[in-house]
């Protein structure tokens, strides 16, 4: 336990102290510092906010969050909303899903799930944050996503923030050059500019800042109850940790008369 | 049970007695909780009650899991989704459940490996190890159709990969495939039966648990010294061990939660560090991911089937004495099933008549080299099959049949084994007592006069 958590503060010191190169076998993910690393790291509110500010202007032309129901939203430990706010935003952005009794587009209530986006046949982002590795290895052993974590938010901050600016013509269409994305060539269009947005909250809008915030975000959408699993791991640590302690007393009590019967013992009766 | 002279229940009030003459469950729970232990169990000796422990859990989470599941391939994937995100506690749940199949899978690795160097497995235990790999096999199978549920990429085209190991058995193979999926691929038929497989598997589980339980109950329990509690007389039986209650269940206990607590740091803190990425997009038959690597827990086996390709001489040579029967695909499907064939033939190919490794010096490097060989394979299972990989898992695979092979059968023969302890008293009052050393107690030669 001792040398678990010891492992998980010094990953922690070693995220906090600033963005170390991982090396990877993929391609390059900067070793972003978030609010939610480590084992008592928690959701930033601000950040998540923002994050959901530029998936509404900038993301959600191509993308959905299909697995994400828009009432949690106002869910504790994440966004943070009341539910009038939840209301608000719906209608402010006119989101509308398919209601197959109706056989027609309605605006959506909170009890609807963000609208999918396969327009473009961009990939839904609700879980992207949990499906792609950040950090591998060394050497095919897992060690580095031991200490880092598995990496997805660094992985999508860093893929937004890594266009080298070459563009490639295939088959008719046009490829960006990334050092993020596998195989180097991808065909999402640089998304993030600075001053894409305009943060409600007055933060500079710069390209590092949404693509971290929008990473952030994305964690949220995929591990909503991302708090409320660690602070069940840090209670169950410590009600068990209290039981091993009490556990080992007792052991140690009952087996005491049986192991000091062994020392006044002479050589074999 | 056990041959092991002991107190046994005896019924003393007047309901006691009515109850004993109808049905006597309460001495034969008595019986089974007091039975005697050896008093030198070491720490190796604590995952049986883990592995309980397990399987217990995963049967609860699992039957919870399975009220919120939608067996269907449009509605799987969502499902979870659904799990992890509405229900109440629904991520903690299934967050335990995956990750406590890793934890059932550690404590039986380290149960087997215990087995294997304190010689658990030998006479008159060799049910006991049938029974027990028999339990492994199934919890493969079990975890394997566990993690195809998701629906995840991984899932899919796990489910593939395996079920098609099924497919390259000579004539009859593409049928038997056609016959487990339900249908020409994996597709909603395959997703059905494997969740209801999913379901029926963990009680088989639970049935054999308590057949292996029984077995080893009336035999009584191996220990470190592999020498056998003396059953000569009761004084001398009770000097060799110590009642199961509450002895080693306060002791199995504290190993316990100290295990929990590890589990519930991975659960809280990096529940997805063991599951791999791709699962967490949808399954789709058209998309095949550039790795297909299956759980950490397969990835031995999945190494020496991978190992034994269609360059290495021995395949050669199978394909053409069979006439191509066997190629190289089929081959590697042997292996892999007799890999763990030859693990369950242990006791009958180990030779020495010394149980534990403790007083087998040649043994103790070989077993460790074994372990070593694990590792190394599971590490090569997860790379992909190119460059300098193929040699090491070749290398592995040849080295974990040897080892059953050639090297168990051989060193009874050729090693000369160190003293071992009169008694089981004796081991524990050397290890435990003051009195280190003098003649007479602790691990003396069988040949001291003292008794």
């Amino acid at each position: 336990m001792f040398r678990k958590l010891a492992i998980s503060a010094a990953s922690a010191l070693v995220l906090v102290t600033g963005s170390a190169q991982a090396a990877g076998e993929g391609g390059h993910v900067t070793n972003y510092a978030f609010s939610f690393d480590g084992p008592f790291g928690t959701f930033d509110q601000n950040q998540l906010q923002r994050g959901l500010q530029v998936f509404t202007q900038v993301c959600s032309g191509c993308h959905g969050i299909s697995y994400v129901p828009l009432r949690t939203l106002a869910d504790e430990g994440g966004i943070g909303w009341t539910e009038e706010e939840v209301r608000a935003y719906i209608d402010e952005n006119f989101i509308e899903v398919y209601d197959p009794e109706l056989q027609d587009w309605r605006a959506a209530t909170p009890n609807d799930n963000f609208p999918a986006n396969d327009g473009v046949g961009a990939p839904d982002l609700s879980l992207m944050a949990k499906a792609r590795l950040g950090f591998h290895g060394p050497w095919g052993t897992g060690l580095n996503s031991l200490f880092n974590g598995v990496g997805g938010p660094e992985y999508i901050a860093s893929l937004l923030t890594h266009y080298t600016g070459e563009e490639v013509e295939q088959y008719g269409s046009i490829l960006y050059e990334n050092e993020t994305f596998e195989g180097g060539l991808i065909s999402m269009t640089p998304p993030l500019y600075d001053d894409a947005v305009e943060y409600a909250d007055g933060t500079p809008a710069t390209q590092d800042q949404m693509a971290q915030d929008v990473a952030a975000f994305l964690m949220w959408t995929a591990e909503p109850h991302l708090m409320a699993r660690k602070q069940m791991g840090l209670v169950a640590i410590i009600i068990l940790g209290v039981f091993s302690v009490l556990l080992y007393l007792t052991n140690k009590r009952l087996w005491a008369p049986i192991k000091a019967r062994t020392k006044g013992v002479t050589p074999a009766e | 049970m056990s041959g092991i002279p002991h107190d046994h229940y005896e019924p003393k009030t007047r309901g006691e007695k009515w109850l004993d003459r109808r049905l006597p469950i309460v001495g034969l729970m008595y019986d089974t909780l007091m039975i005697p232990t050896p008093k030198n169990l070491n720490w190796m000796w604590i995952w049986g009650i883990v592995l309980v422990f397990c399987l217990v859990l995963q049967i609860l989470t699992g039957v919870l899991l399975a009220m919120h599941y939608t067996p269907h391939v449009d509605h799987a994937f969502a499902s979870i989704e659904h799990i992890m995100r509405n229900v109440n506690g629904g991520w903690a749940l299934r967050y335990i459940h995956m990750n406590g199949a890793s934890l059932f899978f550690v404590a039986v690795y380290l149960h087997i490996f215990r087995g294997l160097y304190y010689g658990s497995y030998k006479t008159p235990r060799e049910v006991t190890w049938i029974i027990g790999m028999l339990i492994y096999v199934l919890m493969m199978g079990t975890a394997f159709m566990g993690y195809v549920l998701p629906w995840g990429q991984m899932s899919f085209w796990g489910a593939t990969v395996i079920t098609g190991l099924f497919g390259a058995i000579p004539f009859i193979g593409e049928g038997i495939q056609t016959w487990l999926l339900g249908g020409p691929a994996v597709d909603n038929a395959t997703l059905n039966r494997f969740l209801s497989l999913h379901f029926l598997l963990p009680f088989l589980i639970l049935g054999l648990v308590i057949v292996h339980v029984w077995a080893f109950h009336t035999t009584g329990n191996n220990n470190p010294t592999g020498v056998e509690v003396r059953r000569t007389s009761k004084k001398e039986a009770e000097a060799d061990t110590l009642p199961f209650w509450p002895y080693f269940v306060i002791k199995d206990l504290f190993a316990l939660m100290v295990i929990l607590v590890v589990f519930f740091a991975v659960v809280g803190f990096m529940p997805n560090w063991m599951g791999h990425p791709d699962n967490y997009i949808e399954a789709n038959p058209l998309a095949t991911p550039a790795h297909i690597v299956p759980e950490w827990y397969f990835l031995p086996f999945y190494a020496i089937l991978r190992a034994f390709d269609g360059e290495v001489w021995v395949v050669i040579a199978a394909n053409v004495l069979t006439g191509g029967i066997i190629d190289a695909k089929f081959f590697g499907v042997i292996a892999m099933f007799g890999a763990i064939v030859v693990m369950a033939l242990a006791p009958w190919l180990d030779t020495s008549s010394v149980r534990s490794g403790r007083y087998r010096p040649m043994f103790k490097w070989w077993f460790w080299l074994f372990i070593i060989n694990f590792f190394v394979l599971m590490w090569v299972g997860a790379r992909p099959a190119e460059g300098i990989y193929p040699y090491i898992a070749l290398l592995g695979s040849t080295y974990w049949f040897a080892y059953f092979l050639v090297i168990l059968p051989l060193l009874g023969v050729i090693e000369k084994p160190l003293p071992q302890p009169v008694t089981i008293e004796d081991d524990f009052n050397h290890h435990y007592g003051t009195d280190h050393g003098t003649p007479g107690s602790g691990v003396s030669p069988v040949s001291t006069p003292a008794e």
